[in-house]
């Protein structure tokens, strides 16, 4: 007995295979074997001192700017992707991204992530913990900390590998508003940089698809373009992600908005040779594919030229252009002269993108 | 992007587009049928009709092979799926085709049906060997381009032995759809659809070559220009088309050059010999029951015949009573002619075909071009 005892190494927890090892219903049910699961590879990649606390929520102090107190802008965001990892990225550094972007699209400084992992019985914690560190790197390039978060394990075939939820809160200055809602025709429509990148990248590794392009996702955080662009002072009226449904939607859904119409010119619209080759042969067009690391700005057309220049001397808006402008339009159409010298809507999707068949 | 740019040149549609101006004679009109889906697609998406004279008309034809499968066929698909158990495998655009009971392949397999979608038919033979323990039917749909990828499907299936694998064969033929137009009574007799010549389809053309359609230019005196599905090369086969009639000639003429020859490709076409037969009669959605304008599987493929194997009956299904798509495709009205048009029929709830690919010339007008009713 006494001996027996003696073999007990106190405090001692095997180590997860993280090599071998899979998801299994033991690390979503609350015992010992979630515990290791969130210390040994949540908390060892995303640690922080406010993810350390260790509470039910984390304790935040109140936002504030350059020690001024803002308004507090929050966005949650679902991210579910496949395949998991893609030319580029992975569904880690991309439920980071996604989220501190739309944080940082109303104008706000994203400050905190909260992340919800929904994970599938079986899957690899290697590939678990690639993702994870994926997510914290990710989130200390873009220096937002990831404060909280929760994992469920759901049975296998109920899941798809992995399902990551992840809510940003910013904080944004008084005083300066942005929205969908306030484009004004005449208003200068800005890209910062190639469209498209994203969604061809994934596709070009789906299951029944996968083809050699040699293109990466976008996925990329721009609360630092953004801040670079709010620094210049420039009369800004609306920035937005275009990320599912593309250029199109995210213009439609603005002109919408805004009750006016777009007139885009499909010359400037930048679409890398690559990205526009692959959409042609898939029969898909790259207005309507899906973008990660790029914005939409809507400004005076006074200030065009000057918000060019400050997303331009960016790294992540080196290729920005102006692409239209917003005009008058009781339908709110979005239309397009095209490069070959025509016009046309560039309407919102129905469903989703399908191949042509002729 | 080469060779594609060069096809889509503005300064050339300029050029193109001044020609034809200077060709056109005053007080004279011209209405020309773009057969094929793609034709339409290109001719909005690049706006080509804001290039072109008042005087020239374009009238979509029925070269869209979702927007022609009438809803039995799609019923049949359906029913595979959700009572036989079956993995279906389709080519994207056929997912949305409105079928009965409100269903479509997407809703079916919502509902829990195993459809999948392709891009090749080497795709679900691939997901046939994959799964041996399932029944597999490809459904088959299209014109003479997608035909001998089929027949290919079918001869390899039979190679390997795989005994998983079937086809629901809904393949139809270009040029009986088009003598069935110029058949027609609208054509023919009454006029109400002027029609002075096509632009023949590209991609079928690569296969079937120009031939079939000397015989329309011929006893109809239609002219016939085969063009590519570039914007550039409809352009140009438009300013052909043109000429010809102001000379009166009815001729076939190859725009497609660089891919159409006059006999096809002979390979394919023995393929496709090979695999299928004529079938007596088909039901196409718009022009009611053509004969011998579609093909079945031959006896000798008949185990990979999913319509035998799983003893398949066609029932025919009205289309939506308001629903103009079958005028529509024959060229009789226009999209914007047809009630539904727009209201209760738009590419996210489509009720007729011509409103799910963006080849069908609704969707098409929807998508691309209605502003120009608006304003």
């Amino acid at each position: 007995m006494a001996e027996a005892q003696g073999k007990i190494r106190r405090g001692y927890v095997r180590p997860l295979d993280l090599k071998q090892g899979r998801v299994d219903l033991t690390h979503g049910s609350g015992g010992r074997s979630m515990v290791q699961l969130i210390s040994e590879l949540f908390a060892r990649h995303l640690g922080n001192e406010y993810l350390g606390q260790g509470n039910d929520g984390a304790v935040l102090p109140a936002p504030t700017l350059a020690g001024l107190p803002g308004r507090i802008v929050m966005s949650t965001d679902c991210h579910v992707v496949s395949p998991l990892f893609f030319p580029g990225g992975d569904i880690g550094c991309l439920s980071v991204h996604g989220t501190v972007n739309d944080v940082a699209v109303m104008g706000a400084t994203p400050l905190y992530l909260a992340a919800g992992f929904v994970l599938e019985e079986g899957f690899p914690l290697a590939d678990l913990a690639r993702i994870v560190e994926s997510m914290a790197h990710a989130a200390t390039d873009a220096g937002v900390p990831v404060v909280t978060g929760d994992t469920k394990v759901v049975e296998r075939g109920k899941g798809d590998g992995v399902f990551i939820t992840t809510t940003g809160v910013g904080v944004l200055p008084d005083g300066l508003n942005l929205g969908g809602s306030l484009a004004r025709p005449g208003d200068a429509v800005i890209v910062s940089g190639s469209l498209g990148d994203h969604g061809v990248a994934i596709m070009s590794k789906r299951e029944n698809l996968s083809f050699d392009a040699p293109i990466e996702s976008d996925t990329a955080a721009l609360n630092g373009l953004i801040a670079a662009m709010l620094a210049i002072g420039a009369d800004l009226h609306c920035l937005r992600d275009p990320t599912r449904g593309g250029l199109a939607a995210t213009l439609n859904e603005i002109a919408g908005q805004s009750g006016v119409g777009m007139m885009l010119h499909e010359k400037a619209i930048p679409v890398k040779p690559v990205v526009a080759a692959a959409c042609e042969f898939l029969g898909l067009d790259p207005l309507y594919v899906a973008n990660e690391g790029k914005l939409i700005a809507i400004c005076a057309a006074a200030d065009a030229d000057r918000l060019l220049s400050a997303m331009r001397a960016h790294p992540l808006g080196r290729e920005a252009a102006q692409i239209g402008e917003v005009v008058a339009d009781d339908h709110h159409f979005v239309q397009l002269t095209t490069a070959f010298g025509g016009k046309r809507i560039v309407d919102w999707l129905a469903g989703d993108q399908l191949p042509r068949i002729c | 992007m080469k060779y594609i740019d060069e096809f889509r040149d503005g300064e050339l549609a300029k050029n193109l587009a001044l020609s034809i101006g200077a060709e056109v004679q005053p007080g004279r009109s011209y209405s020309f049928m773009e057969f094929c889906g793609g034709h339409t697609h290109a001719i909005s998406r690049y706006g080509l009709s804001d290039l072109l004279p008042a005087s020239v008309r374009m009238v979509h034809g029925p070269g869209c092979p979702v927007c022609v499968l009438p809803i039995g066929r799609v019923d049949m698909a359906i029913d595979l799926a959700l009572n036989h158990g079956v993995i279906l495998c389709t080519y994207g655009d056929t997912l949305r085709i409105p079928a009965s009971a409100g269903l479509s392949l997407m809703k079916a397999k919502a509902r829990g049906g195993d459809i999948r979608m392709v891009y090749s038919t080497i795709d679900a033979l691939q997901i046939a060997r994959d799964n041996p323990q399932r029944e597999v039917v490809f459904f088959a749909i299209g014109f003479e381009t997608t035909t001998p990828p089929t027949a290919v499907a079918i001869q390899q299936a039979d190679k390997e032995g795989l005994p998983n694998f079937s086809v629901l064969c809904c393949h139809v033929l270009t040029p009986s759809a088009i003598s069935n137009i110029l058949e027609s009574p609208e054509v023919r007799q009454w006029g109400t659809v002027p029609l002075d010549g096509f632009i023949g389809p590209a991609h079928v053309s690569t296969v079937i070559g120009s031939r079939p359609y000397e015989f329309f230019a011929e006893e109809y005196r239609k002219p016939v220009v085969i063009a590519g599905f570039e914007p550039l090369d409809v352009m140009q086969a438009i300013l052909m088309l043109v000429r010809q009639v102001n000379e009166g000639r009815a001729e076939v003429e190859n725009e497609f050059s660089r891919a159409v020859t006059r006999d096809g490709n002979l390979k394919a076409q023995d393929r496709v010999a090979e695999v299928f037969e004529l079938r007596r009669e088909f039901e196409w959605r718009g022009l009611a029951v053509v004969p011998y304008s579609a093909l079945k599987i031959r006896r000798k493929y008949a185990s990979f015949d999913a319509e035998r194997r799983f003893d398949l009956d066609y029932r025919s299904v009205p289309d939506n009573k308001a629903c103009d798509c079958g005028a529509i495709l024959r060229g009789v009205k226009k999209p914007q002619d047809c009630k539904l048009f727009g209201t209760v029929c738009t590419p996210e709830n489509p009720i007729g075909s011509c409103m799910v690919s963006s080849e069908g010339a609704c969707a098409a007008h929807y998508s691309y071009g209605r502003y120009k009713d608006m304003h």
